[in-house]
This record gives C-alpha cells, structure tokens and sequence, in this order.
C-alpha cells in the first residue's frame, strides 16, 4: 500500500466515510453494461447454481439450474446463459469505423464492445471456470449440447483472459473497480465484500460509512456477492428446496428454488447498479478512451477469428503464446500504471513522495537557446523548475510531462537542497517544440507556469520477436502437438 | 603462503578440487547438448567462462556469449581480451551504449551495434536482450552467464542461435520476476516466469548439471553459514582456512556500540549491530542512521585486509551497503555516506564483490514477512558479498516476527519444490547472527 493510500484509509477510519484516491475513473463504463451475478454450488468450482444477468437494472433475467449436480441440467442452464449473452455480444459486431494506421493496412473496429460486469475477482474466475467447461464440449458424439453452449465458452473464456490485461474493461470486478478509486477504512480483504464496500462510499443518510459496514456484514441481510453461497441459506434453504425437487420435478419445486436463489440475488443485484452509478457519477480520466479503444480492438479480432472458425482457445498455453503473453502484460501493466499517473494529479503524487515526480513552478526559461553549430544546430530549450519536491534523479535522466503530449525534457542540473522550497532543477526540452527555429507557441513552459514532470514515461519499446510456435527450440520441449477435437474433450474430469 | 593440507581421507585440495570440476566440464561440453553449471557465490564463475570459453574458441568455432545485463557484458569483454590479447572479441550494442574506457583499450575487442559490422571475432557478446534481435545465424557453440537469472520467455528468444550451450549460474541468488501475476502458468514445465535453467533441465532432464565446489570470495567464517542456509543439500566450502584471512582497524576505537560492532566484525567475520525492537517505516530513521554511521566509522578506522592475496588499505570503493528496497538506498545515500561506497539493492548487488559489506536487514521494523521479504536469493546475495567481514543492521524482534509469518504460499500443482525455504535460511542466519550481537545504546 502507498503512504497515500494508507493516509487515505487513516482518514476514511477517523472520518467513518471512504475518501477518493483518484480525481477522475480511471476505468471505462459503458453505456449499457451487462451485469453478471453468478452463484456457484458450494464445494464444486464450476458447477452454476444461479445467475442474474442483464442490462436493465429493473428487468433481470433469473436463470436457475434445479439440481446442479445434474450435469445435463448445468448444460441447459448454459444454453439459456447464451440466450442472454450471446445476442448482447455479438449485437456490438455490426457497427464498426476504420482505422488508418502508419506503416499498415487499414484495419476495421467495432464501434462500441461489450462490457460485462461481475460483483469480485472470484466472479471473474468464475467467467472463466465456466467458459472451460464448455468451450469443449461438442454438439454431437457423447453428451452432446446446444450448439450454443460451446460458442458461450469461448467468449466466457475470452472475457476471463481479457480482465486479467491491466486496464482492460470488458470484463470488470465491481469491488476492483470501486478500490481503484476510494479507500475505506477497513481492510483489503473485507474490501472484496461489495457489500461493505459500498456501505463504506455510499452510507445510507443517518449512518457513517463503518455502521453500514457493520450491518453490511449480515448475510441475511446482505447476501454474500457470490459465486459462494451463504452456509447458512444452503443448509436450511437450498439442500431442502433441491430435495424436493428431486422427489417431485414439478415446476412447482422448480419455482421454489428460483423464489429461494431471487432473495440471494437480488440485493447484489441491486449492489451493482449502484456500484455503476458511483463509477459514472466520477469525471472520465483522458486516456480511458485509448484503453477502451484497444478493448474494442481486442473484441473485433476475436469476433474475426470466432467468424474465421478457428479452433477454441487451448486449455493451457504453449511455450510461445506463454512467452508472447507476458510480454503483452507487462507492456500494458507498466503503460496503465504510466497512464494512470499522467491522467490524475492524486496519482502523480505518490511519484512525487518517491521522488520519481516532481512538480514545480517555472522561474527562467530560454526558449530559443540552441546546441551545436552550422547544420547540427538544434533548437534545445532551457527551462528551470523550482521546486519543494525531493527530486531523486539523476542529471541525463529523460522526463516526460502530463501537460503536453509528446514533450520531452532531459535533466541538466539539479541545484540547492529539498524540503526548503529550493531545489532547482534546469531542464533542457528535446522533443514536442516543432521544427522551427523558434519554439512552437505553447510548447515551451513559460515563467510562473505550474508544470510536473516525471520520469515515467509511456514510450512503447516493441520487444523481440517470438519463434513460430511449430519452432519452439528444444530448450522449451521442441514444436507443441497440434490440438484435435475428439470424444475424448468430453471425459475432461469436470465435476 | 597458503597451507595445502590433505588429510588422511586423501581429500583434495579446494584449488585441485575446483580445477577437477572445470575439467569435467570441459569434457561434457562437447558429448551433450547443453551443460549446467551451478555456481555458488565467488566460486570462480567468471574464471570459468573465460577459460571454457578460450576453450572453445581454440578449436576454431565460432563462440557467442550471453550475459544479463551490460555491466556483466562489459565485465566479461575486459575478463577475456585482458586474459586472452590474441583472441578477437565482439561486442553487440544497443544505440545508446557508452563504451566505457576499459572496454576501448584492448585493441583486441570490436564493438558495434549490427553483427557485420564487428568483423568476424572468434567470440561475440551481447546481452539476452540483444541477441533476441539478432537473427539468420546459427552459433554451434554458447556460453550463457547468469542463467539462472534470466526468465526462460529470454532464453525462448534466442535459443534456436545455437546448437550447444554451457549454462552458468548461482541458484543462490534472486529468482527472476515480472510485474505481473504469472500465477497463470504455474506448474507449466515452460512457465515463462521461471529461469532459464528449471526450465531447460525440465525439458531436458539427462543434461549434466556440475557444481563449482569452492568460494573464493567468502572467508571460512562465512562459508559454512551461506552454504547451510542457502545450499542445504550442496553444499560447498571456503578456499582458504580460518586465519588466512583478517581485517585489522589500524585506528583505535572509542568503546562506543558502532565501534565494538566493527570490532566484532573485524575479529569474527560478522556482526549484528541490533537496535531496540520497533515497527517501522520502510526508511527506518534510526536504522538508515546506523547504516550510514557504521560506513563512515569504518573508514575513519582505517582498516586493512590481509589475505593470501596480500595485504591492502580497505578503502570506500571495496565497501557497499546492501538494502532491500530502493527508497531505503535512497535514503542511506541521503544519511551521508561517502560517494565512493557502493549502496544498492540485493538485485543489483549480485555478481560483485567487496571487501567489507554493511546490509540492512530485510525484516528489519517490519511488522510482516511477506514472500517478497522472505525469498531466500535477497538474503543469500546480501549476505555474500563480502571477503572479510559483514555487519548486519536490524532491529530485535525478527525470530519472532518469522515465527508469526510462517510461508503462507499457496501450493501449485506441478511446481517442482524450491530449497531452500527462505524461512528456514532466514532463521539459520539469525542464528548464526545471533553469536555476534552487538546491541545498541
């Protein structure tokens, strides 16, 4: 935890209200979202017991599977799943603008993606349970399913590896979601009950945010955010509703269920929206739309390849796709983070304590000062920054600014001692000031202006290039079988 | 002079011992398709590059190098053209190296940003970073340094460069990392976040995996422990004997609790210089203050090493100061320790090797042991840098911070079991830490 982070929970506790860690929403929120309350049968990881799923907050659609160890019923309920998901996802395909690239064909994206949302992680690991255990499954030979049922999986499965990409949203957690930007003052642990977590931002009118909390922590009042299910409401209200059913399959017993699971659900349910309504009531963060612009260019390539008929999605990956993953993470970990920090002061902070960031006011500047002679004469501005933060770089350093977009400055000297509100630091500009023999007007910082500027920057460094799956070395176990459907896909022990 | 001594088992000698290694080595070079070599801390890991790496070149195949990072680069490039003048090396750079003057004066070395461009040297180096760039070619011989320090998704890269490789390394030393959850992968035989060497002996169980069996660099006082804690079932012994080696504080002291840590240190080996039992923030004033005292204390004592390399004045560029996080080397370097003296993290530590090192500890003030703290590679390199003397900085209280902390990782199916344990070494060194205490006052 960062010391602001800690200080804001320090204050949330003496306050007895969460307090904002972040000035904008750092996460994307679509216009209409789908969200997704699965509930799983205790002690079995995948098997679905209930799900509340849907778009309009006033209209959820319950679906129910009567006895979940009944393996044809799971299946069933998968296929009504599709029902629900399928035409949303795929609603999104038909819309889409091009886009130019430099150095590469143009290229088609969806003009809007889906957006699923799930109460917490173990939700979002339970997107991708599910989608697991019916991205195989086939539609004919052994225990054949709805043709839906596979197509489910693959998007569940996609969905599941996507919200793993930091900064992603097309699947999200609410309860990561609403971390990202207030801190409570209880713990991180007690911070994955949506219940409590709401309770703490939003108490209801007479109470502090640690009363709700309390009484947030009832599960019969407030049931548990899912995929596990209350001990409680499975001893004495599940195991005797599923019992009857197995002695009479009436749709009588069948209702009695749903009316059992709808109490369980709906007060999460309810959670949700107002988890929905938090997040869009914050001030969108500027480059929340370059994300979710990658988002919505993940989802055109996958509807491609589902369209192009490719085969699902491994069940583990190989070597390479292992490597290349990674490599992918790490890239869009340390872009979020620099992005984050670009698009909101409170973030910029925690640089600024570490000494990664520095903000400051501007007393000179030379904005026409040039380096070299004849033809290699360069423009290279002067500016210097006084400043109280402790700036811990080193001179040659390259720093970047979240004032202007392409600019860049090297570090020339760093003069006078912290924490007197005098240490000066001259920097010399290097990039974003045009080609001209003076400055573009705006580009350079001028006297009295208030700057920051960070070493954190975005620069994308390509890595290098992966062997063909078909040549993985014999360091990594030689080329990879390739991947047959068979009969064999259905006997995956799956219980 | 240094005493030879068989006793009556026939035991080899530490310099016949280690010489018989490096020629088994030599040997399984050319009947497998790879050789692994573990390495324990200054057991001449280096001296073994280089000669296997003349060797190779001898036979008149062409040879590439792979290190980490561009200082081991560098390090390796002066090692080989200053032991070797006749042979050609080249040295692959990314744009924005600054070849460094010891690089520049051996007129036997080419360096350059493209392969063709550095003539045809018997041996090229470069990092795993850049040979990932560097394709259309097949080396029939390799030498990778700090393997096990390097993420297998690296070694993926560049592998199909060559045909056979020797693979050397400390498994002592810190584990690899990434900023992301490679939980994904866990137990995958190829789990990109693993090093090179667990998955390349994975794949390919029957390679030849020696073990260098003596540490130069750490004295008999040090060996044993670092060899307990971090090599339980390996295992290696010091090259020299108690008494070969000794730091001597030429300048009285004043009897204050700084002075008889140094003394203790001087005298044993090592030190633990503890302050009162306290939870603390990361930068610890009080421990950051000792840590930059204990440093300028110990040069205004002017000490000297003896050993069977000779006798030399310690100065501050044969001192460092280790730490775990780079705000708490920040801090020290603020606390005023003189320019000269190195202070880094135990990341950045591995590989060197100074006479005198001063380490804050890990656990120090904490009030948890998170796996990051307890991973026994930081301790291990913090603890093995030295070739005199080592004085630790803590506050009391860590056993039983470990005793409240037991390792609380989840257990992932498939993923070979790692020793050793960074609790138990944790709580092995304190031990031994715990017969050099010195509290403070």
């Amino acid at each position: 935890m960062s010391a602001l982070t800690a200080l804001a929970r320090l204050r949330a506790i003496r306050d007895g209200v969460a307090q904002p860690i972040t000035t904008v929403r750092h996460c994307h929120v679509a216009p209409q979202p789908m969200v997704f309350v699965p509930l799983a049968l205790s002690g079995e990881a995948a098997a679905p017991l209930a799900a509340m799923i849907g778009t309009d907050p006033g209209h959820p659609r319950l679906l129910v599977v009567p006895q979940p160890r009944n393996r044809d019923l799971r299946f069933a309920f998968t296929a009504e799943l599709a029902e629900v998901v399928l035409p949303y996802v795929e609603g999104f395909r038909k819309d889409t603008e091009t886009v130019e690239r430099r150095g590469g064909e143009p290229y088609e994206r969806c003009l809007e993606a889906p957006q699923i949302l799930v109460p917490n992680r173990q939700g979002a690991a339970f997107v991708g349970l599910l989608g697991r255990s019916t991205r195989f499954r086939r539609i004919d030979g052994p225990y054949p399913v709805h043709p839906s049922v596979p197509l489910l999986g693959r998007w569940l499965t996609y969905f599941a590896d996507r919200s793993q990409q930091p900064g992603s949203c097309l699947l999200m957690a609410a309860t990561e979601a609403l971390g990202l930007h207030w801190a409570t003052g209880q713990s991180g642990l007690e911070d994955a009950n949506l219940a409590t977590l709401v309770s703490w931002i939003d108490p209801p009118a007479g109470m502090t945010g640690a009363q709700a909390a309390l009484e947030a922590e009832d599960p019969l009042l407030w049931p548990p955010a899912g995929p596990v299910t209350d001990p409680g409401f499975d001893n004495e209200v599940l195991a005797p509703a599923v019992h009857a059913y197995e002695e009479a399959p009436t749709e009588h017993s069948v209702e009695r269920i749903a009316q059992a699971l709808r109490t369980q659900l709906d007060p999460t349910w309810r959670l949700m929206w107002r988890a929905v309504e938090l997040l869009r009531a914050l001030p969108e963060g500027t480059r929340v739309r370059e994300r979710w612009e990658t988002d919505r260019g993940s989802f055109t390539r996958f509807t491609e390849r589902l369209a192009e008929g490719g085969p699902p999605q491994a069940r583990r990956d190989g070597a390479v796709g292992a490597a290349a993953r990674l490599a992918g993470l790490e890239r869009a970990r340390a872009s979020y983070d620099v992005q984050r920090a670009y698009d909101d002061p409170l973030v910029m902070a925690e640089y600024r304590l570490t000494g990664e960031a520095f903000a400051g006011t501007v007393t000179a500047a030379d904005p026409e000062h040039t380096e070299g002679e004849g033809r290699s004469r360069k423009l290279r501005p002067l500016v210097t920054v006084t400043t109280a933060d402790p700036v811990r770089q080193a001179p040659g350093t390259v720093v970047g600014s979240p004032d202007r977009r392409g600019h860049a400055a090297e570090i020339v000297e760093i003069s006078g001692d912290e924490g007197v509100e005098a240490v000066e630091v001259v920097l010399k500009i290097v990039k974003g000031m045009g080609r001209g023999k003076s400055p573009t007007p705006g580009s350079v910082p001028e006297i009295g202006e208030r700057v920051t500027y960070t070493s954190l920057t975005d620069d994308f460094q390509s890595s290098a290039a992966l062997p063909d799956p078909e040549l993985t070395p014999w360091t990594h176990g030689g080329p990879p079988q390739e991947y047959v459907p068979s009969d064999e896909d259905a006997q995956e022990e799956w219980s | 002079m240094r005493i030879l001594r068989d006793d009556e088992a026939g035991r080899m000698t530490p310099g016949q011992e280690a010489a018989a290694v490096v020629e088994a080595v030599l040997a399984d070079l050319p009947r497998n398709r790879g050789v692994v070599v573990d390495s324990p801390p200054g057991a001449g890991k280096s001296t073994l590059v280089v000669r296997a790496a003349a060797h190779i070149a001898e036979t008149g195949e062409p040879l590439m190098i792979v290190a980490q990072t561009n200082e081991q680069v560098d390090d390796l490039v002066n090692r080989l053209a200053t032991d070797h003048p006749d042979l050609t090396v080249g040295r692959l750079s990314a744009s924005g190296y600054v070849t460094p003057s010891r690089i520049l004066a051996h007129p036997n070395v080419s360096v350059a940003g493209k392969l063709p461009d550095l003539g045809d040297p018997a041996v090229v180096i470069a990092t795993a970073d850049k040979w990932a760039w560097i394709g259309d070619r097949t080396w029939p011989w390799a030498i990778v340094d700090e393997a096990y320090q390097m993420r297998s998704d690296k070694l993926l890269r560049i592998a199909s460069l060559f045909e056979r490789s020797l693979f050397v390394g400390d498994p002592g030393q810190l584990d690899p990392f990434s900023i992301v959850d490679g939980d994904r992968w866990a137990g995958l035989s190829w789990d990109p976040v693993q090093s090179a060497v667990s998955v390349l002996l994975r794949h390919n169980p029957d390679l030849p995996v020696h073990r260098l069996p003596v540490s130069w660099r750490l004295p008999a006082s040090a060996a044993p422990v670092v060899s307990e804690a971090f090599y339980p079932f390996t295992g290696f012994r010091a090259g020299t004997e108690h008494g070969e080696r000794g730091l001597e504080l030429t300048v009285n002291g004043m009897r204050t609790s700084y002075d008889r840590a140094l003394e203790e240190a001087a005298a044993s080996g090592w030190a633990l210089y503890e302050l009162p039992s306290r939870h603390t923030v990361r930068t610890d004033a009080e421990a950051v203050q000792a840590v930059a005292v204990l440093a300028v204390r110990l040069l205004q004592r002017a000490p000297v090493a003896h050993s069977e390399r000779g006798s030399h004045r310690v100065g501050a560029d044969r001192i460092a100061i280790g730490a775990a996080h780079r705000d708490q080397v920040a801090a020290i370097r603020a606390a005023g320790v003189p320019e000269e003296i190195t202070v880094d993290t135990a990341n950045r530590l591995q590989g060197r090797e100074y006479d005198v090192t001063i380490v804050l500890h890990p656990l120090s003030g904490r009030r948890d042991a998170t796996a990051f703290h307890l991973e026994s590679g930081r301790l291990c390199v913090l603890t093995s840098r030295h070739r005199h003397a080592c004085v630790v900085v803590a506050r009391a209280g860590i056993p039983e911070l470990l005793d409240a902390h037991p390792s609380a990782e989840p257990v992932q199916l498939g993923v070979p079991v790692k020793f050793p344990d960074g609790w138990e070494a944790n709580q092995a060194v304190l031990a031994h830490l715990a017969k050099h205490r010195i509290t403070a006052h």
